[in-house]
């Protein structure tokens, strides 16, 4: 009993090293489904992370304001519409251009393999498609801390050649 | 310290970058920051969940954005008390975003600290002001005392509940009704909103000379929000409601100086092995208050 109350405290209770994050999760442009997006926002909430949600329908620019306002970290795009090849490059443009290099953009949804490739060049770090256990999240955004603590690019403004996937 | 200063002058000037990234600063500083506004404005927005608020205080910001005011909001929502992390919502019912620069909406999780106030939310507000922010608007999860709590530290407050819910008698036992300035009943469009509000007029009928006006408005539909925003501008704060918002800034100062004193680990730590009193441990703690620890801007 009292063993497993300490392994309850050992899985509940944060590490030392465990620094909550802001996360925007937003759905940019003309595209109505939001469960994966909010499938998401709860399994990082649920890791103690604070998520805002835009809501529907942003345009790059609303999105750009929204990270900026929040002063968040992180931002996970959402798209299953099909135009991720043209709003995803300019919301990093945008981010870029608003001085927010230092965010990390992770995307996810109905997205082509053969399009994985442009979008890390535009400073995409991650791509989650249909299926990917919500845990992966978890484990990219810790890799991402581990890389921040140590000083390597992560942020859509930093040097590109590092992808989680 | 310095960090905050240069930040002040640049977010001053209209930098939007910032002036979010000085309400990071301020939020996570170690000293409390100090700021003297010439003035502020303040209004606490604060009922039972689902009854309007965000998609209510959408309808203001379009509303005073277009009188020329400058609109900032600072959003409540609740931490998960397991993980500690938060789902944050709120602004998808603003509608701010297109409202430009004269916007400004800020989700804040509520809850992370003890009594639920979010660290360092009256400095927050006094920087907004100093940086030309003429209206702040903090909303709240109003269901229990910590959530009011917070409202009570605007300089006033608005109740919002919505038709036939009942939940205005839940606000009467909590002291809310008391406190609120004004009271809106949203969802006018909506059956039941009229007879609501007539239900709350006689309830303050009973108190004798209480004049305060409860409004029927409907957020979604854009009415009545001209007659809500006049009875706000033309609220004096009550004295009762200045002794209230002191007494609360005066708590949430005292628990930001016991939690933000660096000893405060090992002052718990002693006081399990009882090796202190808990007298002497408020006296210790209390001790960092000579040290200032203030910080002028």
């Amino acid at each position: 009993m009292r063993e497993n109350f300490f392994r309850f405290l050992e899985v509940m209770l944060p590490s030392a090293d465990y620094r909550n994050m802001r996360i925007v999760i937003a759905k940019p442009g003309l595209d109505g489904h939001d469960r994966g997006a909010k499938i998401i926002a709860r399994a990082l909430r649920d890791a103690g992370h604070d998520v805002i949600y835009t809501g529907l329908r942003k345009t790059p620019d609303e999105i750009v304001g929204i990270v900026n306002d929040e002063d968040a970290e992180v931002l996970g795009l959402s798209t299953l519409s099909g135009a991720h090849d043209s709003l995803i490059p300019m919301i990093c443009d945008g981010l870029r251009g608003a001085s927010l290099g230092k965010v990390v953009v992770f995307a996810g949804g109905i997205i082509p393999e053969r399009d994985l490739d442009m979008l890390y060049k535009s400073g995409v770090r991650a791509v989650f498609g249909p299926g990917t256990p919500t845990s992966e999240v978890l484990d990219f955004l810790d890799e991402v801390t581990i890389r921040n603590q140590n000083q390597n690019p992560t942020g859509v403004g930093d040097d590109l050649g590092w992808n989680w996937n | 310290m310095r960090r905050i200063g240069e930040l002040l002058e640049l977010a001053k000037s209209g930098d939007r970058r910032s002036l979010s990234r000085l309400i990071t600063e301020i939020s996570e500083s170690e000293e409390t920051p100090r700021f003297q506004p010439n003035s502020t404005w303040t209004l606490g927005v604060t009922g039972p969940p689902g009854s309007g608020k965000s998609t209510l205080i959408g309808q203001m910001m379009k509303h005073w954005v277009s009188s020329g005011e400058r609109v900032a909001v600072l959003a409540l929502d609740p931490s998960s008390p397991i993980s500690g992390g938060s789902f944050l919502a709120d602004r998808i019912r603003m509608d701010g975003n297109d409202l430009g620069k004269n916007s400004f909406v800020r989700s804040i999780p509520a809850g992370k600290t003890p009594g639920g106030i979010p660290r360092r939310i009256i400095q927050v507000c006094q920087a907004l002001s100093v940086c030309g922010w003429t209206r702040i608007v903090i909303e709240t999860v109003g269901t229990g005392q910590s959530e009011f709590r917070i409202a009570s530290l605007a300089d006033r407050i608005l109740l919002v509940d919505g038709p036939e819910r009942g939940d205005i008698i839940q606000a009467e036992k909590a002291g809310i009704l008391e406190l609120a300035d004004v009271i809106a009943i949203n969802k006018s469009d909506l059956p039941g909103a009229a007879s609501s509000a007539q239900n709350i007029r006689i309830s303050l009928s009973l108190s004798g000379n209480d004049n305060r006006e409860v409004i029927l408005v409907s957020a979604i539909e854009g009415e009545g929000i001209e007659e809500l925003i006049s009875s706000i501008e033309s609220c004096e704060p009550k004295n009762t409601t200045i002794e209230l918002t002191m007494r609360e800034r005066l708590l949430s100062e005292w628990d930001s100086i016991i939690v933000s004193n660096p000893e405060i680990d090992e002052i718990i730590a002693k006081l399990c092995d009882g090796s202190i009193t808990m007298s002497k441990a408020i006296q210790t703690l209390g001790k960092s208050i000579d040290h200032g620890g203030d910080l002028d801007f």
